[in-house]
């Protein structure tokens, strides 16, 4: 029988980016016995490399922006297929989220008359990005980290959880997992658990995320016997870093454009101009001259088409390189130096200037960066009720990244901070009611325990067998080069059935050396969750024959409308196979629906 | 191609010896590729922490050359490839396996720090700051916590039983931070003096040279620190004119007895 410790709390929130850590505090303010479990030390989430700020419709920079125009852009942003209560409340609930950090300490950046400064990003009609130079992240996470450690909150560092466990009613009573350091198993136990692990991007060759997005959140959930949607909905980030290959896929911030920086193809000409759909042509400047004078002017000027949404400029620049008119790595030319002065530029976007003089040898006050398309984000992701980021199973909330249904089939830049915000908030309000509410058992199963246990430490007892890096490298290869930004049926089909060949080769990985701080061993338990993860992208992207956001099928390039109004629904069947239903959107009201119209604001 | 042998740390609590790795190294890859490399080829169990490998998360710190820096920000080709490149943990704190340390001490000190208290919002319930105003704390708010000034410092680098009773370069920071923030109440410059350590650095600047975010620790935040907490200590006049002109600053005793309670006070291990 396997040993290990029992901890038992009433809110138990995995994951300690912006949601989780927002979602503890809450639980903790209302005086419940909350404690976060993170795979990496505290203030080391994936948020901290967020860049360019958070989406809130505080009006400080133009007065004419509202929650009904925020509302407006996202869901147009998202085509039409995110969930219309959660862009909602996100919209209107967003400033005062913004406004609390500040109470909490965060100094963001200011107008000229002392109030909190607002950027332009692609996709919102207003400056509306409350940001910390390039380092909103930080500044984000940081404030929460703070605020917690003011709250005094039990954080449990560096422990990575396995498994689900619920009492014999089938409520979520428990989580099972390892603190990677020991080695030592975990067991906690609680009345209400919060999902806030973030995304899947470590699944792709060149992606944004680091080592911990291998979508733990949506493959606990999914094993446990929750809903997901819209999984086939990835964002690809247009400007990620091509050159040196060691830093490919890095991210670089939307804010350089929404500084002003233009995107070039070798020729010098600026392309976007010649991508501009017909959905976004009315709020479109169709030439150099007005998008110039936007900057100053939204009110009498249409936004350059370098802000289009983000699914928009990652296909133009993938089809300009396609075209050949690409640099010399791949990748085309995002033009700062040219527009900005020097000090703007080290003013406004200092890490991003750090960032390429250490890694590139690039000044990018003096000469172009060389950007590509990046794997960035996962739409998709757990079904939750928008008021109380309850699933499908009693018991589990989930907030953030790991959540599905905000952002549709494309996010836009700047939104995803205040999701966290907002969210995380809504997700500890009600794991916190569900807590006070609950009154039965929280005891789990010791020969569940047992068998996953066994399970997790088999490859540390095996002689020889598969190295589990050798198992991520072909997995990440195979997203990488059939279900990237273009998709076609015969290559997803091709790419399942490297996933379904890898789901054997896992189960006979080997790992030498022993359980404490062992990253072999701690990969060789995160595959299980990657290739969950990468199956739901896989089949939802099989399922949805058209193209929508950040979903593009090569062989069915336009959108339908009968399913943009389909959510593709994902869960475990009684074989413990994924199963793939459409699900009619929730219908938008008709107020809301309005706010939708050209010219509604 | 340049050929390159990395002559690693590898062990635990109990003790350990350099590895050596002979290893390729293309174009533009820094410090962290090549240990990554090492790990799926070589030593898959060879235990390193990372995160944003940007520059942004401060989890790679290690020893290179005998220096402190982010693996991640350090480009191979800025390295002497005929000698190997020697990278060890960061010496200040206790070894958990290979090239990552315990770093539990600073969270620790970081639990002990008074929180931000801010003074009530304006009419609208927001708050009005100008950027001049926010800037300096701005830039302690850029640190990312890599530790490696803590990791430098003397003062615990090469004094164990100092940890006890000195906060570290990185908590300076955020002491002064707070202490600049144009919102905060608390005065925890008493706290600093009599708890924290803060006379027992000797402004040697090393926390400065290594920052990897260009803070200058030491002449913005503790040379003022120390000045201000001089202050707090020994000058009459300007204590009573604290007294009159900001009566909503909590006394310095008030401020120092936050968290008396043993089990949040526990010393730092």
């Amino acid at each position: 029988m396997a040993e290990y410790e029992q901890i038992d709390f009433d809110v138990i929130v995995i994951g300690a980016g912006g949601a989780g850590l927002r979602a503890a505090i809450e639980a903790k303010q209302r005086g419940l016995r909350a404690a976060i479990v993170c795979k990496s030390l505290l203030g080391k989430a994936h948020t901290v490399m967020a860049e360019g700020g958070a989406a809130a419709a505080m009006g400080n920079v133009w007065s004419e922006d509202n929650w009904m125009v925020h509302f407006r852009d996202t869901i147009r942003g998202g085509k039409m297929l995110g969930n219309w209560r959660m862009a909602q409340l996100h919209a209107q609930e967003s400033p005062d989220r913004i406004y609390e950090l500040e109470a909490w300490g965060a100094l963001f950046d200011r107008t000229n008359d002392g109030r909190i400064h607002q950027r332009d990003f692609g996709g919102h009609r207003y400056a509306r990005l409350a940001h910390v130079g390039d380092r909103t992240g930080l500044e984000l996470i940081r404030t929460l980290q703070q605020r917690a450690v003011a709250l005094d909150i039990d954080v449990f560092m560096e422990t990575k959880i396995l498994r689900l466990l619920k009492n014999s009613s089938g409520e979520i009573s428990g989580a099972i997992g390892y603190q990677r350091p020991t080695g030592k198993i975990l067991v906690f136990t609680g009345k209400a658990f919060v999902m806030a692990t973030g995304g899947i991007g470590r699944s792709w060759k060149y992606s944004t995320n680091s080592w911990e997005s291998t979508g733990d959140g949506h493959a606990l959930a999914l094993w446990a016997g929750a809903d997901l949607i819209d999984m086939e909905c990835m964002q690809f980030h247009p400007t990620g870093m091509v050159w040196p290959l060691s830093v490919r896929g890095l991210l670089v911030t939307e804010g350089v454009r929404g500084d002003g920086g233009v995107l070039r193809n070798s020729e010098g000409k600026r392309f976007m101009f010649d991508y501009i759909p017909q959905v976004f042509a009315a709020e479109t400047a169709d030439n150099e001259a007005e998008a110039d004078r936007w900057y100053d002017d939204h009110i009498n000027n249409r936004r350059p088409p370098e802000l289009l949404p983000r699914d928009e400029v990652a296909r133009s620049i993938n089809a300009e390189v396609k075209a050949g008119r690409g640099g010399p790595h791949g990748g085309v030319y995002l033009d700062i130096a040219t527009r900005r002065s020097a000090d703007f530029i080290k003013r406004q976007l200092p890490s991003m200037y750090h960032q390429f003089k250490e890694l590139a040898g690039v000044d990018i006050t003096a000469e172009p960066m060389e950007v590509g398309p990046t794997c960035h984000y996962i739409m998709g992701g757990i079904r939750v009720d928008p008021d109380t980021a309850a699933s499908t199973i009693p018991g589990l909330f989930a907030a953030g990244e790991v959540a599905g249904g905000l952002h549709g089939a494309n996010r836009l830049g700047g939104n995803s901070l205040s999701d966290l915000l907002v969210f995380g908030r809504r997700a500890g309000m009600g794991a916190s009611d569900y807590a006070e509410g609950r009154t039965s058992s929280t005891a789990v199963d010791r020969a569940e325990i047992d068998s996953i246990v066994a399970e997790a430490t088999a490859p540390l007892t095996r002689e020889v067998g598969e190295n589990p890096y050798d198992l991520q490298r072909d997995l990440q290869d195979t997203m990488q080069s059939l279900v990237g930004i273009i998709r076609t049926e015969s290559e997803l089909v091709q790419a399942q059935a490297v996933i379904d060949s890898l789901k054997e080769r896992v189960k006979n990985v080997a790992v030498n050396g022993g359980p404490n701080y062992n990253p072999g061993w701690n990969l060789a338990t995160d595959l299980p969750a990657m290739l969950s993860v990468c199956t739901m992208v896989t089949k939802g992207a099989i399922e949805r024959k058209e193209s929508r956001g950040g979903h593009t099928r090569d062989d069915f390039p336009a959108a339908d409308a009968a399913l943009g109004k389909i959510n593709f629904v994902q869960r475990v069947n009684d074989a413990g196979e994924v199963v793939v239903a459409p699900e009619p959107l929730p219908e938008m009201p008709d107020e809301l629906k309005a706010l939708l119209e050209e010219g509604a604001h | 191609m340049a050929k390159v042998v990395m002559r690693i740390w590898r062990g635990d609590s109990e003790g350990g010896e350099f590895q050596d790795f002979p290893t390729e190294v293309s174009e533009g890859e820094v410090v962290l590729d090549v240990v990554h490399r090492i790990q799926a080829e070589a030593a898959p169990d060879l235990a390193c922490r990372w995160n944003c490998k940007a520059g942004k998360c401060g989890s790679c710190s290690a020893e290179i050359n005998g220096l402190p820096h982010l693996m991640c920000m350090t480009r191979m080709d800025t390295l002497p490839t005929e000698e190997p490149v020697v990278i060890a943990p960061m010496k200040t704190f206790p070894i958990i396996r290979d090239l990552v340390t315990d770093v539990s001490f600073n969270y620790e000190m970081a639990r002990r720090l008074p929180p931000f208290a801010p003074k009530a919002p304006g009419p609208d319930g927001t708050y009005r700051m100008q950027q001049v105003d926010v800037e300096r704390g701005q830039e302690f708010r850029k640190c990312i916590e890599c530790f490696m000034c803590q990791d430098i410092c003397h003062v615990i680098r090469d004094h164990e039983e100092n940890k006890e009773h000195y906060a570290g370069p990185r908590l300076f920071i955020r002491y002064m931070e707070l202490e600049s923030h144009p919102l905060d109440t608390n005065d925890r410059r008493e706290l600093l003096r009599q708890e924290m350590g803060l006379g027992y650095c000797n402004i040697t600047k090393c926390c400065t040279e290594v920052c990897p975010e260009h803070i200058k620790i030491t002449d913005n935040a503790i040379i003022p620190l120390k000045e201000r907490v001089v202050d707090a200590s020994y000058d009459p006049i300007a204590w009573l004119g604290r007294k009159i002109l900001r009566r909503t600053k909590k006394s310095p005793e008030e401020a120092a007895n936050y968290r008396s309670d043993p089990q949040v006070a526990r010393s730092a291990k």
